[in-house]
């Protein structure tokens, strides 16, 4: 990335101010990647992503995009997948440990700042680069629904409505449109993925974009494809 | 020499409508030499989770910091009180993790959750959580703490007779046992 001098590592600062491959990450979550989304409504959340997968022979009923990381909590990513793997383990330990020290499940604020804390610990060790993905995480606790997006930087911030990836600026401008204060979580769900299809390059199916909920009942939940199927024919 | 009898102490707790009580004895001893008659086993967590530490006094006063420390972070962090059943957890996980070298206490947890139920607990030294509807007793004198808990307590005290009862029963059973005494403690929340 230019200077010489100073490139041999990642996670050192040049006399301008940013190190090497932070510069990207540091402003604006440049993670290209599939488009993902989260919206955040009265009564639950909806997180959804698109799911393209390289060739029509890979079997799209084993690649999971969406994954819990609590019985009440769950996460989608825009990056790279391995990456998103190795996070979801930490997560899930770090969600266990609370519980066993507290017998009490961790509340969503407090998961997220552990993830991102380990996100920004990659930003500042040697000999490790930071994580190429940024995360969704939806939760539901005492503290009602909550949507989080947590960066390669190790930065979070809670959002209404937020988006990811590669389509990142259109499917925010028709987000801001579309949301509003007390929307239902059915509604919610119909606006993501009418949000996925803004900017879906071919044809959108219940097999090509995968969505996650959490509702009152505070389980989160995968949709199947059938049920995926429903949503998608009420939005049509 | 009995490492839980080194220091004696009596703590005991009680619940009432809507309140609890929590009481200890105030002397703290050398064995048989009385050294101080003034010594505090109850401390507060916050303004409704009170814990109370029976045994080897040093640890007593070692656990309670510790559990301070963490609560104060769990404060910072969490932006809000700890419950008490979740206090409970905290502690006896602390204590089983010097299962092979542990703190010589016996805690008496005591607070209000949530809607103001009162809620008690006691534990062994290796944290083996003991809950109870009615009372908790431990320190060298919790055989007659028991006896005297037993054929007192009512349950749906108010609080002005909860506190008759549990300092009743403290006097009366510290009497029994030489090694507590000088005075008793007690705090109603």
């Amino acid at each position: 990335m230019g200077d010489s001098q100073y490139s041999f590592s990642l996670t050192t600062f040049r006399p301008v101010g940013e190190a090497g491959a932070d510069r990207a990450r540091a402003h604006g979550r440049r993670i290209s990647g599939q488009t993902s989304l989260g919206i955040k409504a009265a009564n639950g959340v909806v997180i959804a992503t698109e799911k393209k997968l390289p060739s029509i022979l890979v079997d799209e009923t084993s690649v999971q995009k969406i994954q819990s990381l609590t019985p009440n909590i769950g996460v989608v990513y825009s990056g790279m997948g391995p990456d998103f793997r190795v996070l979801v383990r930490k997560s899930r330990k770090q969600a266990q440990q609370y519980y066993r020290l507290y017998k009490e499940t961790i509340p969503v604020t407090q998961l997220v700042r552990e993830t991102a804390a380990v996100m920004q610990e990659f930003t500042q060790s040697g000999g490790v680069r930071p994580f190429g993905v940024s995360l969704l995480i939806a939760g539901y606790d005492d503290n009602g629904p909550q949507l989080y997006q947590v960066d390669p930087s190790g930065s979070y911030f809670s959002w209404k409505a937020s988006a990811m990836g590669k389509n990142v600026s259109n499917a925010k401008t028709f987000l801001e449109k579309r949301y509003t204060e007390d929307m239902e979580l059915d509604d919610a769900i119909h606006t993501a993925i009418l949000t996925l299809k803004e900017g879906y390059e071919g044809q959108i199916s219940a097999n090509n974009i995968e969505i996650g909920v959490i509702r009152a009942d505070r389980e989160f939940k995968v949709l199947t494809p059938s049920e995926i199927k429903d949503f998608l024919e009420e939005v049509e | 020499p009995q490492i839980f009898e080194y220091n004696g102490s009596a703590v005991v707790a009680m619940v009432g409508k809507n309140c609890f009580a929590i009481a200890s004895d105030r002397r703290l001893g050398v064995q048989l030499q009385t050294v101080a008659t003034d010594f505090q086993r109850v401390f507060k967590i916050h303004g409704k989770l009170y814990i109370g530490l029976s045994g080897l006094a040093t640890d007593a006063q070692t656990l309670y910091q510790r559990l301070a420390f963490k609560h104060k972070l769990y404060q910072l962090r969490e932006e809000r009180d700890m419950k008490p059943e979740t206090f409970a957890s905290l502690v006896s996980a602390l204590l089983y993790e010097k299962r092979f070298g542990p703190y010589f206490c016996q805690p008496i947890i005591a607070g209000l959750g949530e809607k103001d139920q009162p809620f008690i607990c006691t534990m062994d030294c290796i944290g083996a959580k003991e809950l109870a509807k009615d009372f908790v007793v431990s320190g060298t004198a919790s055989e007659s703490l028991y006896g005297a808990c037993e054929s007192m307590y009512k349950p749906d005290m108010e609080p002005e007779e909860l506190f008759e009862t549990i300092s009743q029963a403290l006097l009366s059973s510290v009497d029994r046992d030489c090694l507590s005494g000088w005075g008793g403690y007690v705090l109603i929340v």
